[in-house]
C-alpha cells in the first residue's frame, strides 16, 4: 500500500459520494516525497449544495481563517504565550465535517484544532479568552490553544498528543451506542497519526463494535517537520479496507465536496458502523507558529494559494449569484466579531492560582495537600 | 458476618455497582465470556449482558482511552488491565487524558472511571507480570490510587472508586485473590483517603498497604513476643493518603517504619518519610526506616523471588533498628 492520492489525475478520481468500502483499486501513484500531491490542483465538480448551505460554510471558513490570522498576530506581538498550531488553508475540512453533524453529535480534535472548535460552535469570545490565558476562557486559562474543549457543544477537546483524541472519540461513540442515542462522533486526526498504533487499535475496535464513529483524516501531507510519505508506508484506504470500514477520499480544499462526503458518511455512521473520510489538503503555516519551515520546497508553498478553499468557495458563490457586496459585508461582519472577541480577550482577568489548585479533583477536600 | 475470598469481594462489588448504577460498564481483555483471568468478573456477563460487560481485544491503549471518552460522555467505566505491568501500554490515556481532563478543561467534565490492575510478586510470574507500579500513578495530579489488603476493603474501596467522580487506579494483589477474610453483610463502603489501624500498639508505627499488611501483622506478633507493642497502619489509599492518621500514630509511638512490596527507591514510602520528617519532626525519637523491594526487576526463579519480596525477617530487622 502506497501513500494516498498523488497528482491531479489521482485527485480527479476522488468520488465524494461513493464509499469505496476500501475495495477500489487505488489509482496509479508516485511517491509523495514533498507532499505536493496534497496541494495539486483539483477535480472540477458540479455544485451540489444549496446556496445558503454554501454560504454558511463560507462564513465558517472565513471565521476560522480570520480568527487564526488574528491569533498569529497576537502571538507575534507576545499577547499569546506557548505554542499555537494553525490550520490556515485547511478550513474546509473543519467547516464541511462539522456542518454534517447535528448539535448533539460530538467531535474529538487535535493540536491543530482551532477550526474544529469554531466550526462545532465553541463561543468565539470564550475561545479567544482561553488562548489568551484568561480566567473567563472556556477552560479557565488552564488548557490554552492545544486543549480548547466545550462539552456543551460536543467538543471533547483539542489534544496535545498525536492520535489521542481517537480513543476518546471511540469511548464517546460507545457511550452513545449503549444509550441507543443515534449520536455520531467525528474523530479528527492528522496524517501524522497514521503511524500511531492507537489509530490501528481504534479502527479495529470501532469495526468490531460497529460504533457510530467517523474517522476524519485531515491529510495535509506533513507529519510535523517531515513529509508523511517518509513516515507512513501504508494508506488510510488500505487500513480501512483491512478493517472493513467504508472509506471516502475527497479534495479537502473543496468545502462542498467535504460537506457532501461527510454528510453521507455521518448518515451511515448514525445507523451504526464506523466510516472513514480522508480529506486531502495542505498546510500553509509551519507545524507551529514561529516554525520557519526550512524543510519545505518554495515550489510547494507557492502552490498553496492556488487551492485556497476560501477564494474557491467565494468563486462558487459568485457563480450562484451572490453579489460581491454581500460577500464583502459578510467578511466585515466576521472581522467585527473577531475584533470584539479580541477586545474581550484583552479585558479578561488572570486565572487565580488557588482556584486552579483546588480544581485538580472534583471534590477539593479530597485533593491531597490542597493549598500547598 | 461471613468469610469471603478477596477475589469474590471484588466480584460482589462489581455486581453491586452494576446493579445499582446503570451508567456502570465493565470492559477489558477476557473479562466477559472467560470471566476474567483471575475469575474476578465471573458470572457478570450472564447477569448483566453483553452491553455492560464486554471483552476487548488486546489493545490496552485504546480500551483505556475509550474508558476516558466514555466517562467524559456520562458513563462510569470500569476497565481491567490484566497485569499492572501492562498499564505501560495505556499510560497516555491515564496520565495525559484521564488525569488532566477535568483540570485542563476548566472543570467542564470529570472522568469517573476505574482502572483495575493486579500487581505483585509471589506467584513466579517473572519480571513483566509482577511489578508494583502504584507510585507512578500516585505521582500524577488528577489520579487517585487505592490498594486494598482485605476482602472487606476490596469491596468497600471498589464501590467507592466506582462512585468517585474522578479517575481511580484500583490496585489488587494477585497473591491475595485466594485469601479469605470477614466481610460484613451488607458490606460498608470504605472512603478513599482513609487509613485503618490494623493493629493498635504504642511502641512503633508500621505503615504499609496491600499484601504486605499481612506480613507486617505477622512481624508485629513476633515483636509482641519480644515485648514490643507495634501499631500497624493499613493505608488502603495511596493517593490521597491519610497523612493525619499516620501523624497521629507517630505521635503515639514516636517511631516509624514504612513497608511496601514495591521497589524501595522513589516509592510511596519515600513520600511518607519525607512528609513525616517535616510535619512529624518533633515527634520522632528515631530515624524513619523503609523496607521495600531491592532495586532490581522482579526475578522469576522461586528461590530468587523469595529473597526479592520483603520478608517478615527483613521487617523485624528494620523494626529493631528503629527501636534501638
Amino acid at each position: 500500500m502506497k501513500a494516498p492520492a498523488s497528482g491531479p489525475k489521482a485527485m480527479a478520481t476522488m468520488a465524494a459520494e461513493e464509499p469505496s468500502e476500501g475495495l477500489r483499486k487505488p489509482a496509479a501513484r508516485k511517491p509523495n516525497r514533498t507532499a505536493k500531491s496534497n496541494t495539486s490542483s483539483v477535480a472540477k465538480r458540479p455544485a451540489e449544495l444549496p446556496k445558503d448551505a454554501l454560504l454558511d460554510l463560507y462564513q465558517t471558513m472565513l471565521l476560522v481563517r480570520r480568527a487564526e490570522q488574528r491569533l498569529s498576530a497576537l502571538f507575534a506581538d507576545g499577547e499569546i504565550p506557548g505554542f499555537i498550531h494553525l490550520s490556515i488553508g485547511q478550513e474546509a475540512v473543519a467547516a464541511g465535517v462539522c456542518q454534517a453533524l447535528a448539535a448533539q453529535d460530538s467531535i474529538a480534535s487535535t493540536h491543530r484544532g482551532h477550526g474544529h472548535s469554531l466550526a462545532k460552535g465553541v463561543d468565539l469570545e470564550a475561545f479567544f479568552l482561553e488562548i489568551m490565558g484568561k480566567r473567563e476562557g472556556i477552560c479557565g486559562g488552564r488548557g490554552g490553544s492545544m486543549h480548547v474543549a466545550d462539552m456543551a457543544v460536543g467538543m471533547l477537546g483539542a489534544n496535545g498528543i498525536v492520535g489521542a483524541g481517537l480513543s476518546l472519540a471511540l469511548g464517546s461513540a460507545l457511550a452513545h451506542q449503549l444509550r441507543r442515542e443515534r449520536r455520531v462522533v467525528a474523530a479528527f486526526f492528522g496524517d501524522g497519526a497514521m503511524a500511531e498504533g492507537l489509530l490501528h487499535e481504534c479502527l479495529n475496535l470501532a469495526a468490531l463494535w460497529k460504533l457510530p464513529l467517523l474517522f476524519v483524516c485531515e491529510n495535509n501531507g506533513w507529519s510535523e517537520f517531515s513529509p508523511t510519505s517518509r513516515q507512513f508506508a501504508g494508506s488510510l484506504e488500505g487500513l480501512a479496507k483491512t478493517f472493513g470500514i467504508p472509506y471516502r477520499r475527497v479534495d479537502g480544499n473543496d468545502v462542498e465536496a467535504v460537506a457532501l462526503a461527510a454528510t453521507a458518511a455521518v448518515e451511515v455512521a448514525r445507523g451504526g458502523g464506523p466510516q472513514a473520510l480522508e480529506c486531502m489538503t495542505g498546510r500553509v503555516r509551519g507545524h507551529f507558529e514561529g516554525d520557519p519551515q526550512r524543510y519545505r520546497d518554495a515550489e510547494e508553498l507557492a502552490q498553496l494559494p492556488k487551492i485556497d478553499p476560501i477564494p474557491r468557495a467565494a468563486a462558487r458563490l459568485r457563480a450562484l449569484k451572490v453579489s460581491a457586496a454581500a460577500l464583502q459585508e459578510l467578511s466585515e461582519k466576521v472581522d467585527r466579531r473577531i475584533e470584539a472577541a479580541v477586545a474581550r480577550g484583552r479585558q479578561g482577568t488572570l486565572p487565580d492560582f488557588q482556584e486552579a489548585l483546588a480544581d485538580v479533583y472534583t471534590r477539593p477536600s479530597t485533593s491531597p495537600r490542597a493549598g500547598v | 458476618m461471613a468469610e469471603t475470598r478477596y477475589v469474590k469481594a471484588i466480584t460482589a462489588a462489581l455486581a453491586d455497582s452494576l446493579a445499582s448504577d446503570s451508567r456502570v460498564i465493565l470492559f477489558g481483555e477476557d473479562v466477559a465470556r472467560p470471566g476474567g483471568p483471575f475469575n474476578a468478573t465471573k458470572g457478570l456477563l450472564e447477569q448483566f449482558g453483553p452491553d455492560r460487560v464486554r471483552d476487548t481485544p488486546i489493545s490496552e491503549a485504546a480500551i483505556v482511552g475509550a474508558a476516558v471518552g466514555a466517562a467524559m460522555s456520562g458513563l462510569k467505566p470500569v476497565v481491567e488491565i490484566m497485569f499492572m505491568d501492562f498499564t505501560t501500554l495505556a499510560m497516555d490515556a491515564l496520565v495525559n487524558q484521564a488525569a488532566k481532563a477535568r483540570f485542563m478543561f476548566g472543570g467542564q467534565c470529570s472522568v469517573p472511571m476505574v482502572l483495575r490492575a493486579p500487581h505483585g510478586a509471589g506467584v513466579n510470574a517473572g519480571p513483566q507480570h509482577s511489578q508494583c507500579l502504584e507510585a507512578w500513578f500516585a505521582h500524577i495530579p488528577g489520579l487517585k490510587v487505592v490498594c486494598p489488603a482485605t476482602p472487606a476493603d476490596a469491596y468497600g474501596l471498589l464501590r467507592s472508586a466506582i462512585d468517585d467522580p474522578d479517575p481511580v487506579i484500583y490496585v489488587e494483589h494477585k497473591a491475595l485473590y485466594g485469601t479469605k477474610g470477614e466481610m460484613p453483610e451488607p458490606c460498608p463502603l470504605v472512603p478513599i483517603g482513609q487509613a485503618r489501624i490494623a493493629r493498635a500498639g504504642t511502641d512503633i508505627s508500621i505503615v504499609t498497604y496491600g499484601a504486605m499488611l499481612h506480613t507486617c501483622l505477622g512481624a508485629a506478633e513476633k515483636l509482641a513476643a519480644e515485648g514490643v507493642d507495634a501499631e500497624v497502619i493499613d493505608l488502603r489509599s495511596l493517593q490521597p493518603w491519610d497523612e493525619a492518621a499516620v501523624l497521629a500514630s507517630l505521635s503515639r509511638t514516636h517511631r516509624l517504619l514504612l513497608v511496601h512490596e514495591a521497589v524501595e527507591a522513589f516509592g510511596v514510602g519515600a513520600e511518607i518519610a519525607a512528609r513525616m520528617a517535616d510535619a512529624g519532626f518533633d515527634e520522632l525519637d528515631a530515624p524513619i526506616v523503609r523496607v521495600g523491594a531491592p532495586f532490581m526487576p522482579v526475578p522469576f526463579a522461586k528461590s530468587l523471588e523469595a529473597q526479592y519480596v520483603p520478608s517478615e525477617a527483613r521487617i523485624l530487622e528494620a523494626a529493631r533498628r528503629v527501636l534501638a
